[in-house]
């Protein structure tokens, strides 16, 4: 494992809290009821602090140039983000939201409590700090599932349609590029095969309690991890972005 | 680690006994237990803090408090943030505890009665008003992420409950 194998690493780990939490953010007074807002908003600042730490480990142990958290988060081009491609999915409805957190959270969560056992102190600081609030944001968002699945025609309609939509892209959460098996071989990363099983029974658990069907597809997205992503990223990013770019080194 | 574990500077100490959660004022930083040490070495004040949660936005501003109290006594402060080990709700003194609870805002249980109390399998949180535990949980989440919503069934009182992390 080198230096460069270990940075593309733990970005793949915070550009998938970066993106969602950014996409979180969007939400802020539009949420569905005072009280989801607020979840929903305090969700992304759950994830926007961790994507701090991870970043400032970065900017200021691994990297030789001069950089900053906030460089690594706003001045990277769409194709150096490795962050998933569920995460940069659009609020499309409320539905969508919940889906997309679930499917992420139940994976966040496990691949956190591997992380903790990284030979990497920093990253297993940071997993051990994190995992926490990943374990109250899969509560929040498996019970908000099973309250629209098991809810009425409607909701149990969108979040069926939500499930059916975004499934394509959670096979992709348990690829492994090279960068993390260098990382996995060193004892630094976590190897995500080891929990896929458990990923998919729990969520088709759930699903079952929810009274929604799991999808049948045998076709999945991929790409995100190795920086190709969907035409929703560009906007994303045009949007996060346009300050940093607008007036360069602005400081809060 | 134990709130035992912890070294503070008996100088430094009423300094930073001083210094308050900007989004509860009544709850000192020590009593919210987030300063991991404080002693002075070369010259300097030097102190270890943690966050409560990662996306704390009272973090920076804690930070800048406790510099600014420090400088005002005279030391030159070096304020370091810490992630391990993670921030527990364990870590509040009993003093802060009482704190949270005369403000309104009921003070965390144990790890058992909390996950009762947020499943909503039991009903165990006291109401910051009238002290029934007739309270139902409203909100995982409330004003803040640390906190969750719960109502009083008997007085009809609206509070923050302060959740439990361990
Ligand atoms: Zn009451």
């Amino acid at each position: 494992m080198n230096n460069k194998n270990l940075q593309q690493y733990i970005y793949s780990i915070a550009d998938n809290a970066l993106i969602l939490g950014q996409r979180l953010g969007e939400l802020c007074g539009h949420g569905p009821t005072l009280e989801t807002d607020i979840a929903l908003t305090n969700i992304a600042l759950d994830l926007l602090g961790q994507t701090r730490s991870y970043y400032q480990y970065i900017a200021q142990e691994l990297m030789k140039e001069d950089q900053t958290e906030d460089d690594l988060a706003f001045l990277r081009k769409e194709r150096e983000y490795r962050n998933v491609q569920l995460v940069e999915q659009p609020n499309h409805d409320f539905a969508y939201i919940i889906v997309r957190q679930y499917f992420f959270d139940v994976f966040h969560h496990r691949f956190l409590s591997r992380l903790q056992r990284s030979k990497n102190v920093n990253l297993e600081a940071i997993a051990s700090k994190s995992i926490k609030e990943a374990a109250y944001h899969e509560r929040f968002s498996g019970d908000w599932l099973k309250r629209l699945g098991d809810g009425t025609a409607e909701s149990h309609q969108r979040a069926q349609q939500a499930v059916d939509d975004l499934w394509v892209y959670t096979d992709e959460l348990f690829h492994t590029t090279d960068d993390d098996q260098a990382c996995i071989d060193a004892g630094h990363g976590v190897d995500v095969t080891s929990f896929k099983s458990e990923y998919f029974q729990v969520i088709t658990d759930l699903l079952e309690e929810a009274t929604l069907k799991v999808p049948e597809t045998e076709f999945f997205q991929k790409g995100g991890k190795k920086g190709i992503h969907t035409e929703h990223m560009g906007y994303l990013l045009a949007e996060m972005q346009y300050m940093q770019r607008t007036y360069p080194d602005m400081k809060w | 680690m134990t709130l035992n574990d912890i070294h503070i500077d008996n100088q430094l100490y009423p300094i930073l006994k001083n210094v308050s959660d900007p989004e509860i004022p009544v709850l000192s930083i020590i009593d919210l237990g987030v300063v991991r040490s404080a002693h002075l070495e070369d010259g300097k004040a030097k102190v270890e803090i943690t966050p409560t949660y990662s996306g704390c936005p009272a973090m920076d501003m804690i930070t800048d408090e406790v510099e600014k109290a420090l400088r005002e006594k005279g030391y030159e402060p070096e304020v370091k943030l810490i992630l391990s080990p993670a921030w527990t709700t364990d870590w509040m003194t009993e003093e802060g505890k009482k704190a949270l609870k005369d403000y309104g805002i009921a003070p965390p249980t144990d790890a058992v009665s909390d996950k009762q109390a947020l499943l909503g399998n039991k009903k165990v949180i006291e109401c910051t008003n009238c002290g029934s535990t007739n309270t139902k949980l409203v909100s995982q989440f409330a004003s803040t992420a640390c906190k969750a919503m719960f109502q009083c069934e008997d007085c009809g009182e609206p509070f923050d409950y302060f959740k439990c992390l361990t």
